[in-house]
């Protein structure tokens, strides 16, 4: 596996994302309870822990899908709780799905393309003509996302439909579309789930690319330790919607309460 | 072996994102309106005209509105005849109210009322969808009807309603000829700005939408924004075809020229011609358009003639059975198998 | 809980005010009041046993059958026609082996194959098969008025007469029809409950796979539904055919059971019920009461509101409260 940098340890910057006593629940289960950790800007955070611990419910809840009953969340300084997902992947928080949420009847490239949405400005009678503004701010963000689409490798296959990819390339695309929002944040929920090792070094090299070039501060779900020990700054471990650790991947691999979870010791 | 794209290369994203980027599609598409435009006029009798180009153009501008809708944002309506009716009788009303008004200006005019009612009952596609939404249609369909049936206003407190033919600078629209042409013209802009939608970025936005909303919320896309202009820029679509089919085709109607039963025969179309394809709905409004003539034809030149009751439930099993042949063996209807034929046709003369 | 659920509570406050209002206002003679009132409960009843069937092939199999109207029209087109040649008994049952070839046919040619597609695909194969049995049906037994006669006395009945002024006129036969649902939901109700059969349908609405895994035949549930709705539909076409004699327009009358369910609650029997009887006042009431006053107000030409009163609650309560009364409420998981 690639390893990371020394000279990233420098990039790292202060605390852009902060979750204060978050609790959520499902009618009677409770998938958080009062989970509070933060992520600095450039960093590349790693969110493990046993299934079901609520490691996807925490990001949906920084996404906004879902809205914790308790706590809160600051990011730049403003702090929400009930933000509806629009909102908060206009403020520049993008992410993407452990069972890829592609768009199934667009191609590749409208995919991508949807990503910029939050970006396009002309009203629809412009559109409709698609002369002048409309003509040109579809031209100028063509342009970015073949930026994106070279950038992932994934040029021969822009005009296909995602349902016709196979797994690790759809990935790929859901990525590029996370991607094409520029984000500051980007949430990737288990990016590299039911890849081969080969698809698993590319896509680290993406990560990690798009964290180096992009400065892209990462928060990943990921269950490959070796993956999380190698590529993370910091790691966050969640257990029944607790948080029994944080740290550098170093603290956390020694930390008993986390060993315990892992294997299954009953607590 | 004549249908491919070698040698087309593309130097800028202009051209790339060209419409017809295919010399040999735009070659066809000129080919096509060339026939529409100047060979029809010239050799179809009047006949066909009115039993079936007219009506297959006004059915095709309502079905491009309803896919719009349906196929390519994903919420369902089984009550869109509604907004025809809204469409038919403003036109009727301005017409009738301000005659000064050039037509086209009322069309539009129509279009948009249709636009506004249509956007007020899309308002509950923001909290339910499917056949929640489906039956949030339905209230549309019956109390629209119902409206335009009780309010004398809307009628001029006449039964029914029979509006004068249409005139534009002088041009008098009353023979089969000039009704064809006029609406073939309003067909082609229309579908020109539909095709311009739903390739930009609404159309992507309804699209995503359709196939994973909270994907779409989560790339920043408003659901609200979307779904409301699914509703009005296909209600304005509908609507304008309501008021062709109110002036152009019907002549005169009466307030259950609009009811359920249309609704569901746009349905149909949309179904049986493609979800979610522009050249669908043009292939749905062929196919709910020439199917009962077939059905009365063909028995007469067998020799074995059907009485009209009959052959109205022949129409009926005919039409139940197709809808679900189609949604077992190719949901994405008759535009699908168009696509399949010219995936083939890229490949002929060789098999793979 | 009712803070969160206010407009809900507020659309039942406007929907009593306008029940009393008649009254309260000294508008209606008491007796024609309730006349008005019983009318709209005996449709009720009628709309009911048509939703009876919607609930339980959605709570079975998740499945919006569209086609249920037509499936009424046609058994009691069935029933009608063959009813003219043998005794009424006969008929019947014979009709009811119809449904149950019909619920296979159904099951087989259209269910099977699209099993693995959302709830619009399948409405709208359902909306074909409502298609296709509307043709079919007046093909094979005739697009007339038919009759179906109960043997139940159809005079309407003066009752009451001392303690309203003028009596209340009944019908003996909404009567029956009021019993004979009433005996229904409870042997549905005994059937899901308490027999094995039952229970097996509920655990295929709660999780086809789930069920599966535990070796329940999908398809041989899918058509006991069926027919179990069949069965429902054939009642409630025999007692409506009873009422209003066997015509088309049955069918299109039945569409009205979609704002019960919705009303109702999808899955939930008892919100048929609940929903019928609401619906059937409410239009009767409207119609009645409010009708006139509309008239007079806006120069209508004609009533008609029952003709939207339903589909705009249905309407109103979508908004408020989706789930209707006593379905499940739904979650959208991520």
């Amino acid at each position: 596996m690639t390893g990371k940098s020394n000279g990233r340890a420098g990039r790292i910057g202060g605390v852009i994302l902060a979750l204060e006593g978050v609790s959520l629940a499902f009618g009677g289960v409770k998938a958080l309870s009062d989970i509070s950790f933060d992520v600095r800007e450039h960093e590349v955070r790693a969110i493990i822990g046993p299934n079901g611990a609520g490691k996807s419910s925490m990001l949906n809840v920084i996404n906004g899908v879902y809205h914790p009953q308790h706590g809160t969340i600051r990011y730049l300084g403003r702090e929400y709780h009930d933000m509806d997902p629009h909102e908060v992947a206009v403020s520049g928080i993008a992410r993407t799905f452990q069972g890829l949420a592609l768009f199934r009847g667009m191609t590749v490239l409208d995919n991508i393309m949807a990503g910029r949405n939050l970006k396009m400005r002309t009203n629809i009678l412009f559109q409709a003509l698609r002369v002048g503004p409309a003509l040109r701010e579809e031209i100028e963000h063509r342009a970015f996302v073949e930026g994106i689409i070279d950038f992932l490798e994934i040029q021969a296959y822009r005009m296909m439909p995602v349902g016709r990819l196979p797994y690790g390339l759809q990935k790929r695309v859901d990525l590029a579309r996370a991607l094409a929002t520029e984000p500051r944040i980007l949430l990737l929920d288990e990016p590299m789930a039911g890849m081969n090792l080969e698809e698993k070094q590319d896509m680290c090299r993406f990560i990690l690319d798009v964290n180096d070039q992009f400065g892209t501060t990462i928060v990943l779900i990921e269950h490959d330790m070796s993956v999380v020990m190698d590529i993370s700054d910091r790691v966050v471990v969640l257990d029944y919607g607790k948080k029994i650790g944080d740290g550098t991947p170093g603290e956390v691999r020694v930390n008993q309460a986390v060993v315990d979870a892992y294997l299954g010791v009953s607590h | 072996m004549f249908y491919r794209e070698n040698g087309q290369f593309k130097s800028s994203y202009a051209s790339d994102l060209q419409m017809l980027p295919i010399l040999q599609d735009r070659l066809f598409m000129a080919g096509l309106l060339a026939v529409a435009f100047v060979a029809v006029p010239l050799f179809v009798s009047d006949y066909l005209f009115l039993a079936i180009l007219i009506p297959f153009l006004i059915l095709a501008l309502a079905a491009i509105g309803l896919n719009l809708l349906v196929g390519y944002c994903g919420q369902i309506s089984i009550g869109h005849a509604a907004f025809m009716a809204v469409g038919a009788y403003s036109a009727y009303n301005l017409v009738l109210r301000i005659p000064q008004l050039n037509f086209l200006v009322v069309l539009a005019l129509s279009g948009l009322i249709a636009a506004v009612v249509g956007l007020m009952f899309g308002l509950p596609s923001l909290r339910i969808k499917g056949l929640y939404l489906a039956v949030a249609t339905l209230a549309a369909q019956f109390f629209i009807d119902w409206l335009f049936a009780r309010v004398k206003w809307f009628t001029n407190y006449a039964p029914s309603v029979s509006p004068a033919p249409i005139e534009i600078f002088g041009w008098k629209i009353d023979s089969p000829l000039d009704k064809y042409l006029f609406v073939l013209c309003v067909l082609t802009v229309f579908t020109l700005l539909a095709r311009n939608l739903v390739r930009g970025r609404i159309g992507r936005e309804w699209m995503a939408i359709r196939d994973m909303d909270v994907a779409a919320e989560v790339i920043g896309i408003r659901p609200v924004y979307a779904k409301l202009t699914a509703f009005a820029v296909s209600s304005f679509y509908v609507g304008v075809a309501g008021a062709l089919w109110g002036f152009v085709q019907l002549g005169a109607w009466e307030p259950l020229a609009f009811d359920l039963n249309l609704s569901l025969n746009l349905l149909f179309m949309i179904i049986i011609g493609g979800m979610g394809s522009l050249l669908g709905s043009y292939f749905g409004a062929a196919f709910i358009v020439t199917l009962p003539i077939l059905l009365n034809q063909i028995p007469r030149m067998l020799g074995v003639p059907i009485p009209t009751a009959l052959n109205a439930h022949l129409e009926s099993m005919i039409f139940g059975a197709l809808i679900i042949f189609f949604l077992i063996v190719e949901p994405q209807g008759l535009a699908r198998l168009w696509a399949i034929g010219k995936e083939k046709l890229r490949l002929w003369p060789f098999p793979h | 809980m009712l803070k969160k659920n206010w407009p809900v509570a507020l659309l039942g406050v406007a929907l009593l005010v306008g029940l009393a209002l008649p009254l309260a206002t000294g508008a209606s003679a008491p007796g024609f009041y309730i006349e008005v009132l019983l009318g709209g409960l005996m449709t009720g009843v009628l709309y009911s046993l048509v939703a009876m069937g919607f609930a339980l092939i959605f709570k079975a199999s998740g499945v919006f059958n569209f086609a249920q109207g037509t499936m009424v029209l046609f058994a009691a087109l069935a029933v009608a026609r063959m009813a003219e040649r043998m005794p009424l008994w006969a008929a019947i049952l014979l009709a009811m082996a119809i449904m149950v070839v019909l619920a296979f046919l159904i099951e087989r040619i259209v269910l099977r194959p699209l099993v693995n597609q959302e709830g619009v695909a399948l409405l709208m194969a359902t909306l074909g098969v409502t298609y296709f049995l509307d043709g079919f049906g007046q093909i094979v037994w005739g697009s007339d008025v038919y009759e179906i006669n109960l043997g139940i006395a159809k005079e309407p009945v003066m009752i009451l007469q001392n303690v309203f002024e003028g009596g209340i006129l009944v019908n003996k036969e909404d009567f029956v029809a009021a019993l004979i649902a009433t005996m229904l939901v409870v042997a549905l109700a005994i059937f899901f409950q308490k027999t094995p059969t039952g229970r097996a349908l509920r655990a295929v609405a709660d999780d086809h796979q789930a069920a599966q895994s535990i070796g329940i035949p999908l398809n041989r549930i899918w058509v006991i539904v069926w027919s179990v709705a069949g069965f429902v539909a054939l009642v409630a076409g025999v007692i409506w055919g009873s009422k209003l004699g066997v015509q088309f327009s049955l069918s299109q009358v039945a569409l009205k059971a979609l704002p019960v369910v919705i009303l109702g609650g999808f899955t939930s029997v008892t919100g048929s019920i609940v929903g019928g009887l609401i619906i059937g006042v409410g239009e009767k009431m409207s119609e009645v009461f409010l009708g006139p006053i509309l008239v007079k107000t806006f120069d209508l030409a004609g009533g008609g509101i029952e003709n939207w009163f339903a589909y705009v609650l249905a309407l109103l309560f979508l908004l408020v409260r989706p789930e209707g009364l006593f379905g499940e409420k739904l979650i959208d998981r991520v």
